[in-house]
């Protein structure tokens, strides 16, 4: 680390991190605010969250960025990836507020701790986003899995829920251990905690250091539990079917992004050097993740938890572009994920949507003969599944084309041809939901309900899923500038 | 508007207008209106395609590029030559035809049936009129989704086993496909249709790549043994869908085989041409034989179908075994002229066979065959429509579905006297099978009596099948200004195939 404090560029490196400073200012404001609000006042705290959100992710995309800088001593760091995925995650969190505050309310459950944790959790997706060495990394991560373990438990008179939360915190600690273990054998081997100097001394250094493969064996299964990846993945169902909805969704969009940027500063940034080395791990992983996710989907009843086994299955997908180790299979991975969000929180969006007091709408026979109740909204979820299901013009599709494309372009190619047959597969249980909501006759005839603001949000949400996939460059050139 | 701008039109505007049904789908009778009125207006756009078409060219026309995916290097680029233009004009006249014949006869979600055919027609000319691999590629998926809805919402009562099935073969095809795709894009630096037919692939690759494509429009055509969703998809589609799987649906696996696999794997296809000349074989006697034994009109129809389309498939390979008999390229644009004229008259023939069956299963609503007998007596003049498409399937002389097999079984004869042999018992199978449906249902005395109190046809039901009678008749008797539009495009195509692509 720096010895030598400089006032100025100190000052400078605050200015890169003026949307972090910002979101942690608001959110101990509003947990302040919230002690002073009535029941009745407590929508002020989404509608206020929302509006810090997007503030938060408009000062991030007023930061000129050009290339990657490393600024605080070397504690943080940002590029264009860093850029992208943090305007993403913001305005992901903005949108899973929109989506949940109607929920909360029916059911009685509308607090202001949901927003601020939700807070302090994008917060340390911020900071994990833009850590330039191993501490930023662990804080951030720590502060987002805190505020998440908390989220699932904050139904306080649900036994599933306060089951899930033990479950996720259990397992989370554990594999929260193991990359902390990973991390000091790194530091132990180089020196360093800083990215930037350990991917120096890795690339100097002994290739085949025996050490620094069994450090990054460790990260690979710390990383790979955040991600929900197989063989670490059994944690997902369970927390997923058993959090209040909202909260799956949170779990399922942004928390994802984060663990994108953890693996993408771990993986390719800090051991870039031994890419063959973790590329074969991933590999396996990779498969596994494609292979259970799809078929284990097909069995489910419940559509949260078929989502919970199509993100693990998707995952798989992402960690194709990783591995692949090029720029061109980063910028399909980043692609991916930040597709991926889109569309998982559409789908859920819709769980939230068709839920009602006393009734979670979170068996797949609740979308019975949709098209029949509500022709709109079933050709929004219609949208949304195809795109899941990687059939053009949906974006999904743009998405497995890049991730396909970088594994060919390494040479993988049965690796892309197990992708694609494993993406067959799990078109199957997408279908189903389509074939519910079409082919089959409603058994209730309730009104779709929801605010105006939440069905105009969760349209246009899925017409995105449509548009970028009907004229996917925008998307793809930022990707592509973020990973150059 | 002319040139590139007319041909996207043809596109959008089915596609634009499809969505506006949709929207308004809840007032029915404006939205019956509205895509009939898109469906005619998109046939009358059609239109100046053909005349305004230079005979005589291999060059694509009407083309139009436009920079799409810069990040993948892939444009809209769209054009079309002798082969794609006669599909396109196909698929508009059908679907205004299926329009109208479904006017009445689907009672519920109305205006999103309509919606569905518009959008499914923008889709498939898309296909026709790609230049681009991923353009291609997208319209070609794209294309399963509202025929997934149609076969599955307005279909019979096993719908939703046969439109997943639709749906899974034909992706898992597709996705093979698609991976050797992006091979030859990461090769060539372009989705570029033109610089995948002009790259040069050594044995080993073009092989993959053969078998990859094989997959994808094998299941689409269907070739035996990967035939086995369509009976499922024709037997629970509504009539509607049914016509456009016929018609229009299984050209694109022959079209994709012109397209894509000769030229972009002519050294592959020269080494594999024996494997889809078996299985077109295959397809011709074996199915044959399987479409004397069916009870169930539709699902007869459907096997004849795939009969046919071994036709097709054997006239594009055939080429390739006259290649190696007389070291000499006359005769390989015939089997290649005949492989088309074969498509398109079994997308008008299957079309009206469809249609007919439609017909008849409106008023009694069985598809069975033992449910019939002696509709002539109550419905006369349908029953003369019948024995005449029933005919033209049969590969009557003076109809257009004898032009293909003849100048397919002309092919095959330079080839092997055994190919054209086995190609020949289609003329006995195909009559066979035709000829006693005909029997079973029209003639003889009244089956019962709900044959007894049958209905002749309708105006509207006539004006169809009247409309098809006519261009069935057209292409039998007066082919060649259909072949003049063909010959210069499959003749480039008969060159490029025995010109070898692996590197020195």
């Amino acid at each position: 680390m720096n010895a030598s404090f400089d006032v100025t560029s100190f000052n400078a490196g605050l200015v890169l991190a003026r949307p972090e400073i910002f979101l942690a200012t608001v959110a101990c404001a509003l947990l302040m605010l919230d002690l002073a609000l009535s029941q009745a006042q407590r929508r002020w705290m989404a509608t206020l969250s929302v509006v810090a959100l997007v503030v938060t992710a408009l000062l991030e995309g007023l930061v000129p960025v050009s290339a990657r800088t490393v600024a605080l001593g070397g504690l943080f760091e940002l590029d264009r990836m860093a850029q992208l995925l943090k305007i993403v995650t913001l305005l992901t969190v903005a949108v899973v507020f929109l989506y949940s505050t109607d929920y909360l309310e029916r059911r009685g459950i509308l607090k202001g701790e949901y927003y601020v944790l939700g807070l302090f959790a994008s917060l340390g997706a911020l900071v994990l986003i833009s850590a330039a060495s191993l501490i930023t990394l662990f804080l951030g991560l720590e502060l987002l899995s805190l505020c998440l373990y908390a989220m699932v438990a904050f139904d306080r008179d649900s036994g599933i829920a306060a089951e899930s939360a033990i479950k996720y915190f259990v397992l989370g600690s554990m594999s929260t251990g193991t990359l902390l273990y990973g991390m000091s054998i790194l530091y132990g081997i180089t020196g360093s905690l800083e990215l930037g100097a350990i991917a120096t001394s890795v690339a100097h250094g002994d290739a085949h250091n025996i050490g620094l493969i069994f450090g990054a064996a460790f990260i690979i299964v710390g990383v790979g539990f955040k991600l929900g990846a197989v063989p670490f993945h059994m944690w997902i169902p369970d927390v997923y079917e058993g959090s209040p909805t909202p909260v799956t969704l949170f779990i399922g969009t942004a928390s994802k992004l984060a663990a994108f940027g953890l693996i993408m500063r771990l993986l390719p940034e800090a051991l870039g050097a031994l890419q063959a080395d973790w590329s074969q791990m991933l590999v396996v992983i990779s498969v596994l993740s494609m292979a259970l996710g799809s078929v284990v989907a097909i069995a489910q009843s419940n559509i949260k938890r078929m989502l919970a086994y199509s993100t693990i299955s998707q995952i798989g997908y992402v960690l194709l572009g990783v591995l692949s180790g090029t720029a061109q299979g980063y910028q399909a991975a980043l692609f991916y994920i930040v597709t991926y969000v889109i569309v998982a929180g559409g789908a859920f969006g819709m769980v939230l949507l068709l839920a009602r007091q006393g009734f979670e709408a979170d068996r797949l026979i609740d979308y019975k003969g949709l098209n029949a109740r509500s022709p709109w909204f079933a050709g929004m979820m219609a949208i949304l599944m195809f795109s899941l299901a990687g059939v053009p013009p949906f974006v999904g599709f743009w998405a497995k084309l890049g991730v396909i494309q970088a594994v060919l372009g390494v040479g993988y190619t049965w690796l892309a041809v197990i992708a694609v047959l494993y993406s067959v597969i799990s078109a199957y249980f997408y279908l189903r939901i389509v074939k519910l909501m079409y082919f089959d006759e409603p058994t209730e005839t309730t009104a779709i309900g929801g605010s105006a603001l939440m069905r105009t949000v969760l349209s246009a949400n899925a017409l995105l899923a449509l548009a970028l996939g009907v004229v996917p460059q925008t998307l793809l050139g930022l990707c592509q500038q973020a990973m150059r | 508007m002319q040139g590139g701008e007319l041909l996207a039109s043809v596109i959008w505007l089915p596609i634009i207008g499809g969505i506006l049904v949709l929207a308004i789908a809840g007032r029915v009778q404006a939205a019956k209106w509205l895509s009939l009125g898109v469906a005619l207006a998109t046939f009358a756009l059609s239109l100046p395609l053909w005349f305004h078409f230079k005979i005589g060219t291999p060059e694509m026309q009407f083309t139009l590029r436009h920079a799409w995916i810069p990040a993948i290097h892939s444009d809209f680029h769209i054009g079309i030559d002798g082969i794609s233009m006669p599909l396109i004009l196909l698929t508009t006249f059908t679907t205004v035809l299926v329009m109208i014949s479904s006017w009445d006869n689907v009672h519920k979600r109305v205006g999103q049936y309509f919606g569905a055919f518009l959008l499914l027609e923008g889709l498939m000319i898309g296909v026709f009129a790609a230049l681009d691999a991923a353009l291609f590629y997208v319209f070609w998926e794209a294309m399963l989704l509202p025929m997934f809805i149609i076969i599955g919402v307005w279909g019979g009562p096993r719908r939703v086993y046969a439109t997943i099935k639709f749906f899974l073969y034909t992706f898992l095809g597709s996705v093979l496909l698609l991976v050797a795709l992006i091979y030859l894009y990461l090769k060539g630096g372009s989705y570029e249709l033109d610089v995948f037919q002009k790259m040069p692939l050594t044995l080993n690759e073009q092989v993959f790549i053969f078998l990859a494509f094989f997959a994808a429009f094998a299941v689409k055509v269907p070739m035996w043994p990967v035939h086995t969703w369509l009976p499922d998809a024709h037997v629970e589609a509504p009539t509607g869908g049914s016509v456009v799987l016929a018609a229009i649906m299984l050209k694109m696996g022959g079209y994709g085989f012109l397209r894509f696999t000769l030229p972009i794997a002519p050294d592959a296809a020269r080494t594999l041409d024996w494997f889809i000349i078996a299985l077109s074989l295959t397809a011709v006697v074996y199915i044959g034989f399987v479409a004397l034994v069916q009870r169930d009109m539709k699902k007869l129809i459907a096997y004849s179908s795939i009969a046919h389309m071994g036709f097709v498939t054997l006239g594009l390979f055939i080429g390739y075994r006259i290649l190696a008999q007389s070291g000499r390229l006359a005769g390989i644009e015939v089997g290649l002229d005949g492989g088309m004229v074969q498509m398109l008259s079994h997308g008008l023939v299957s079309g009206a066979m469809f249609l007919c069956v439609g017909v008849l299963y409106d008023r009694v609503h069985s598809r069975e065959i033992s449910s019939y007998g002696g509709v002539v007596n109550t419905m006369p003049l349908f029953a003369a429509f019948m024995v005449l498409f029933s005919l033209a399937n049969a590969g009557l002389p003076g109809t257009s579905g004898f032009v293909g097999e003849f100048l397919v079984i002309i092919a095959s004869f330079r080839a092997n006297v055994w190919f054209a042999f086995l190609a020949g018992t289609t003329l006995v199978l195909g009559a066979a099978y035709t000829l006693w449906l005909v029997k079973r249902v029209i003639f003889g005395e009244v089956g019962n009596a709900q044959v007894a109190a049958l209905k002749d046809l309708t105006h509207r039901e006539f004006l169809v099948l009247g409309l098809l009678a006519a261009a069935v008749l057209l292409v039998g008797i007066w082919p060649a200004p259909l072949l003049d539009v063909l010959r210069a495009s499959t003749q480039h195509l008969a060159e490029m195939l025995v010109v070898s692509k692996v590197m020195p």
